[in-house]
């Protein structure tokens, strides 16, 4: 029975989703209507958009928005900070320990293979050790519900996670919308996240650093997908928005040019992967980075967050390790659950994967977006044989999980509310002082019917996501 | 602030100018060609070397046709000086510097780009040509509203501003060199009714025929439209006016930089010579010679700011 975060599994409608459900039922219909194409006009003209590379202006599109809130209670939501911070602690823990010591290998907790032969295992970083030792300054960790208290991780992304500023928008254009609502309703704020973003990273300056840390945040450029993001947190921040030619190397510290010449930059809230930061050190192919920027970081002279090399620790053959890594680094069990994971390159996984597979999702181990992967119970038996032929050829490249009945939350439809599938990326800031959560986060949700597939790029859309006050 | 900001804002401001004087030299123009046909092909020939694309419109074209012109200005893709391909522009420059504008700003930009998207979509009919010429204006006139009521009177503000009074100054020089002989005193047409509609048209592409006529009580004489337009420092299209605000905004820079750069001093030449004289002893040393000499020094300025300001690596 698939678990509805208004109604449940049957018609008695939850209690977090009250005082709402009681307000949308006294709302004229087509006046809910006008007002979601009214968002869709403010968002338009406010330009929250993600670019797709390639096309022109035609390329900038907009993510569907839904009108009807994803309500989670205090009493869930701090569930789910305990195990959240839990597992971003172990998170660290992990990273410090794979570029030093490397106990957990010597303790045989994890294969070696998995970190030595893993492109996302980052060689230059093996003993340097960022300010306050905080690698992952920005964690988004991907939580999926199964029913009243099943909430497992499906992903941590501790590289360059987005979608923060759909969270911040998202509740902007609720509050314009329908203000009535959040005086009848307590529900916590979340735009707050762009000052404690810049706290945050002020947090972790080096020892370079005099006075007010300057925060510059690197984007690829505006083509980049994501570049609304990242121009809306510089200008929230009061930070630069800069890209890897207006930074260069000056008496061994990192500077941007500006109008009365380079001038020194503290911290780097990059928006790049790994291979574009450094063309000296990484990619020699790369014009997005700096040249020798990786240098004047290892010296301790300029913060990079994340930390090149995290990578290492949301690799999604990693993430079948989550549980053991988290007992081994904070000696407790995890108090989030894991989705079972097989890893294909394990013969007896491989076996029952390809027993299974109509059952089963199977994910490349480095993918994203949705892309190259299989959802087996909405797949064809052609794309099945060809998957078959994929895991057989490269067992190695994919890992395997059951299909999980995602909990549905209603979505505004021609014909009243209609449940659809959802997912929840929550926003996790680290600094020396403190591990901290939005209370909120991106709730995207797969707008056609039956769907379980969340990504923008494949009919997926997005709601405010609420929690409520104590 | 970043070199490259200020090279973005820079050159935003000078786009949405050229976008306001392109309007404008259009609803000149097209006023003539409605009403002296025979001149028509003339007047869009001046109205297209103006905005330096006659030899690009001529490639295209063969004949200077009211239809084609109206084409070209405004909707060309081809053609970068069109109304579409500077908003274009701007609204791209706008999009990378977005954390140096306010909010505000920015939807109005955006705003701007998605109205004259729609409104050029398709070929304009020479009837809807007024209504569609008001929008661009209007549109700009919300973005200067905009800039003026909500922008910190910062180093972003000045080079916002530099770039608008750049352009602004080389658009008034550009109608002045391609319509100077008119302003000549030797032409011995003068009164004659052709002489007459040009004038008006000259005032009419720098919105400055209400203003003039209140100054000079309906008299037009070719000495004081010149004057008008290149020395007088209460009509803010004039040369003069211009490099007023120039100076201004580079003074600011100067302040809050701590340093005085090569082009203030360029800039302050200028103004000088803009104000030093009375329009007799311009035409007595050459009317020609001296708008020349000013398009030329305007174009060394910009490239100047660009140097001393770091727009690029």
């Amino acid at each position: 029975m698939n678990f509805d975060e208004m109604f449940g599994t049957g018609e008695t409608r939850r209690e977090s989703y009250r005082d709402y459900h009681q307000w949308f039922e006294s709302q004229d219909a087509a006046w809910l209507h006008r007002k979601s194409d009214e968002a869709e006009t403010v968002f338009r003209r406010i330009g929250i958009t993600f670019s797709v590379y390639g096309e022109e202006e035609a390329s900038e599109r907009l993510i569907p928005f839904d009108v009807v809130p994803r309500i989670i209670s205090s009493r869930e939501w701090s569930r789910l900070v305990r195990g959240i911070r839990q597992r971003v602690q172990a998170m660290n823990a992990f990273l410090h320990d794979v570029y030093h010591r490397q106990e957990i290998l010597r303790a045989g907790r994890i294969p070696v293979e998995l970190i030595a032969e893993n492109d996302a295992f980052l060689p230059q970083m093996i003993g340097v050790s960022p300010p306050g030792n905080v690698y992952t300054h920005v964690v988004g960790v991907d939580i999926v519900r199964t029913g009243e208290n099943e909430f497992y991780v499906l992903e941590d992304n501790a590289r360059t996670p987005s979608g923060v500023s759909y969270m911040l928008e998202n509740r902007e254009i609720m509050l314009q919308m329908f203000p009535e609502l959040f005086a009848q309703i307590n529900v916590q704020a979340v735009g707050n996240y762009p000052k404690n973003l810049r706290r945050s990273l002020g947090n972790c300056v080096p020892r370079s650093c005099e006075g007010m840390p300057v925060i510059a945040v690197l984007t690829p450029g505006m083509y980049n997908s994501a570049y609304f993001e990242h121009a809306f947190l510089a200008g929230q921040m009061g930070a630069e928005l800069v890209e890897g030619h207006d930074l260069r190397v000056v008496d061994g510290r990192v500077a941007m040019r500006t109008t009365q010449g380079y001038a020194p930059v503290d911290v780097i809230y990059r928006r790049v992967d790994d291979e574009y930061l450094d063309p000296l050190n990484f990619n020699p192919q790369s014009l997005l980075g700096v040249p020798g920027i990786f240098d004047v970081y290892r010296a301790g002279r300029v913060t990079i967050a994340n930390a090149p090399g995290t990578g290492i620790a949301d690799d999604k053959a990693i993430y079948s390790y989550m549980p053991d890594i988290i007992e081994f680094y904070t000696g407790e069990k995890a108090l989030l659950n894991n989705v079972q994971t097989w890893r294909c390159s394990e013969p007896d996984a491989l076996r029952y994967v390809l027993d299974h597979l109509s059952e089963l999702v199977v994910k490349e181990v480095h993918g994203s977006g949705g892309h190259g992967m299989l959802v087996g119970p909405t797949s064809s038996n052609e794309e099945l044989v060809a998957f078959r032929n994929k895991l057989e050829t490269s067992p190695g490249k994919y890992i395997a999980q059951p299909t999980l009945s995602l909990s549905t939350t209603p979505i505004l439809t021609k014909n009243g509310l209609d449940p659809r599938h959802v997912d929840l990326r929550v926003f996790v800031l680290v600094s020396p002082e403190e591990i901290h959560m939005t209370p909120g986060g991106l709730t995207r949700v797969a707008l056609n019917k039956g769907s379980l597939v969340v990504n923008s790029s494949q009919g997926g859309g997005t709601k405010d996501t609420w929690v409520l006050e104590e | 602030m970043l070199g490259k900001t200020a090279d973005g804002l820079f050159w935003m401001f000078r786009y949405l100018e050229r976008n306001e004087n392109t309007a404008r030299l259009l609803d000149a123009g097209f006023r003539i060609a409605l009403t002296r046909a025979a001149a028509a092909e003339n007047e869009w020939a001046s109205v297209l070397t103006t905005v330096g694309v006659k030899q690009a419109f001529q490639e295209k074209y063969e004949r200077m046709e009211t239809a084609h012109v109206i084409d070209f200005l405004l909707r060309d893709s081809s053609n970068p000086s069109s109304v579409m391909s500077m908003i274009q522009s701007a609204r791209h420059n706008a999009r990378l510097l977005r954390t140096a504008l306010t909010r505000e700003l920015w939807s109005a930009t955006n705003e701007c780009w998605l109205t004259l998207r729609e409104l050029l979509a398709r070929r304009v009919r020479e009837r809807e040509l007024p209504f569609v010429l008001s929008t661009i204006q209007q549109q700009n006139a919300l973005l200067g509203g905009t800039l003026h009521g909500t922008m910190m009177r910062n180093d972003i503000f000045n080079f916002a501003r530099l770039g608008t009074f750049l352009e602004r100054a080389d658009n008034t020089a550009r109608i002045l060199d391609v319509k100077y002989y008119l302003l000549l005193p030797s032409v011995s047409l003068v009164g004659s009714s052709l002489d007459n509609v040009q004038w008006e048209t000259i005032l009419r592409s720098v919105s400055a025929q209400r203003s003039y006529h209140r100054l000079h009580k309906g008299e037009v004489r070719p000495r004081e439209i010149a004057n008008f337009l290149m020395l007088d420092l209460r009509m803010p299209r004039s040369l003069a006016f211009c490099y007023s605000k120039i100076v201004d905004n580079l003074t600011h820079l100067a302040k809050v930089y701590e340093v005085r750069q090569p082009s203030f001093d360029q800039a302050e030449t200028v103004y000088v010579r803009l104000t030093d004289r009375s329009i007799e002893e311009v035409f007595e040393s050459g009317l020609h010679e001296f708008i020349q000499d000013f398009i030329r020094d305007n174009n060394a300025l910009g490239r100047q700011i660009e140097k001393d300001y770091r727009f690029y690596g």
